[in-house]
């Protein structure tokens, strides 16, 4: 059996903690972007406009029948030959992520909307009310609610998702395990570590996922 | 946009070797679907077992079952092939260690099958588990009063209805399992993903071409598995049940 050194561990800390840091910050860039185009996208496919949602349907399916790497290598070596400029894999990362998670968050506000019941639509153009009224002050912010839980969900797949990044060398938590890991020749131990970091985070928002589950009580 | 079009690329051959880039993507398309499918047999052999321990009244095998989804679900695929690859055959006794790391034959093909059926698993495992749930009580409880032990309750009464219940998720799985095989280059399976990534340097950056062509190959499995569930779906329909769609 192999010897474990797990003494690797503190020295490599402020490493792991600038990969993890990136991690934290193209999740969180993801998940805004993502709610905020996947919401147009929803009311694009929602809109009676065939040409709109059809559109809308279109990019939501594509992206959602191809695995992610193929996208994160799509956007990574496509930029620079349309563009002419190279951009770096952690910004590229950023817009590859916020382009895709769009497509499925933009399905579970899709579901959210639907939940509401059509009557309040109607009775919010009875009472005067505008497109943009209707759909800001009352469908939406119900709809959000009913769907917190999914949403978040959906945040800590995409949380996962970002090790992904890997395939094109960003400096995540994955991979600045796997560099401190050569670097002290440790890679065992580092492999194991960040497997380790992954579950405390993602179980932990798990389980207060589900406990908000139970308190969120769905409207109808 | 100065990009060099050549989509006759598929038909030059690769420098190094007598193969040309078509045999390349079709290699890589060969070991995606091998690693899929193996992959896609263990998810749904660990899965049911997992998800159907979830709903018996033994507290322990339910602790075991929680367990087993919890681990496979909140660590990343590609970490967790990492582990099966990198870690794992650490904890082994030293013989058994040097013969997994140097003549095990298949290694990434299998670590990769292995590490994406288990994540799966997982996601078999909740679905199996609602599946059963989502039946009603009595239907355990007539199967117990007729006289079957609880495993053939399982296996004669609630298995059969909650597998036809849970077919529509259960593809969506499937067809995750193909997408998420794109993982396995990383530790060297010859997949679409790693023969992109290769043709695209071997070309000197004919990334359209590359890219198109095995996002399609990837697209075009995820529709045949989809397929293959739904005609699957329609052979084992529970007339006047389960609503068609």
């Amino acid at each position: 059996m192999h010897q474990f050194d797990f003494s690797v561990i503190p020295q490599s800390l402020p490493f792991i903690w600038q990969g993890f840091l990136f991690s934290l910050t193209l999740t969180l860039t993801a998940m805004i972007g993502g709610i905020g185009l996947g919401t147009l996208l929803a009311l694009a496919r929602l809109s009676g406009g065939k040409f709109l949602s059809r559109a809308a349907a279109i990019y939501v399916d594509t992206l959602r029948s191809i695995p992610l790497l193929m996208v994160i290598l799509w956007c990574f070596l496509l930029i620079p030959i349309i563009f002419g400029v190279r951009m770096g894999a952690e910004k590229s990362a950023m817009i590859t992520f916020t382009l895709f998670e769009a497509a499925f968050y933009c399905e579970i506000i899709r579901a959210g909307i639907q939940s509401i019941p059509k009557g309040q639509i109607n009775a919010g153009y009875a009472l005067g009310m505008d497109y943009r009224t209707v759909m800001g002050n009352v469908i939406l912010p119900q709809a959000f609610r009913n769907m917190l839980p999914i949403l978040l969900t959906q945040t800590i797949v995409l949380f996962q998702d970002t090790s992904l990044v890997y395939a094109i060398g960003a400096s995540d938590l994955l991979h600045a395990a796997e560099v401190t890991g050569k670097t002290f020749n440790r890679p065992v131990e580092m492999y194991a570590f960040a497997a380790i970091v992954y579950f405390i985070i993602c179980f932990s928002l798990s389980t207060i996922v589900k406990r908000l589950q139970k308190r969120i009580a769905i409207i109808r | 946009m100065n990009y060099h079009w050549n989509w006759g690329i598929f038909l030059q051959q690769v420098s190094s070797s007598d193969e040309t880039f078509l045999q390349w993507m079709l290699i890589g398309l060969g070991w995606t679907v091998a690693v899929s499918l193996t992959a896609w047999v263990i998810a749904l052999v660990m899965g049911s077992i997992m998800g159907t321990l979830r709903t018996v009244p033994d507290r322990r095998l339910v602790l075991i079952g929680t367990a087993w989804v919890e681990t496979f679900r909140n660590v990343p695929i590609l970490v967790q092939l990492f582990v099966w690859f990198f870690v794992l055959p650490e904890f082994l006794p030293q013989d058994l260690a040097m013969w997994v790391k140097q003549d095990m034959p298949f290694k990434e093909f299998l670590t990769a099958s292995i590490a994406l059926g288990l994540f799966t698993s997982a996601r078999v495992a909740e679905q199996v588990r609602a599946g059963i749930q989502s039946l009603s009580r009595g239907q355990r409880n007539a199967g117990l009063a007729l006289g079957f032990t609880l495993p053939q309750t399982f296996r004669y009464v609630i298995l059969p209805m909650a597998f036809r219940i849970i077919i529509p998720p259960l593809t969506s799985e499937f067809m995750n399992t193909f997408k998420n095989s794109s993982v396995a280059f990383a530790i060297g399976v010859w997949d679409l993903t790693f023969v992109s990534r290769q043709m695209v340097e071997e070309t000197g950056g004919q990334v359209i071409e590359t890219l198109a062509a095995a996002t399609l190959l990837y697209f075009i499995c995820a529709m045949a598995a989809n397929r293959l569930m739904r005609f699957i779906e329609s052979r084992t329909r529970v007339p006047g049940l389960i609503i068609a769609h």
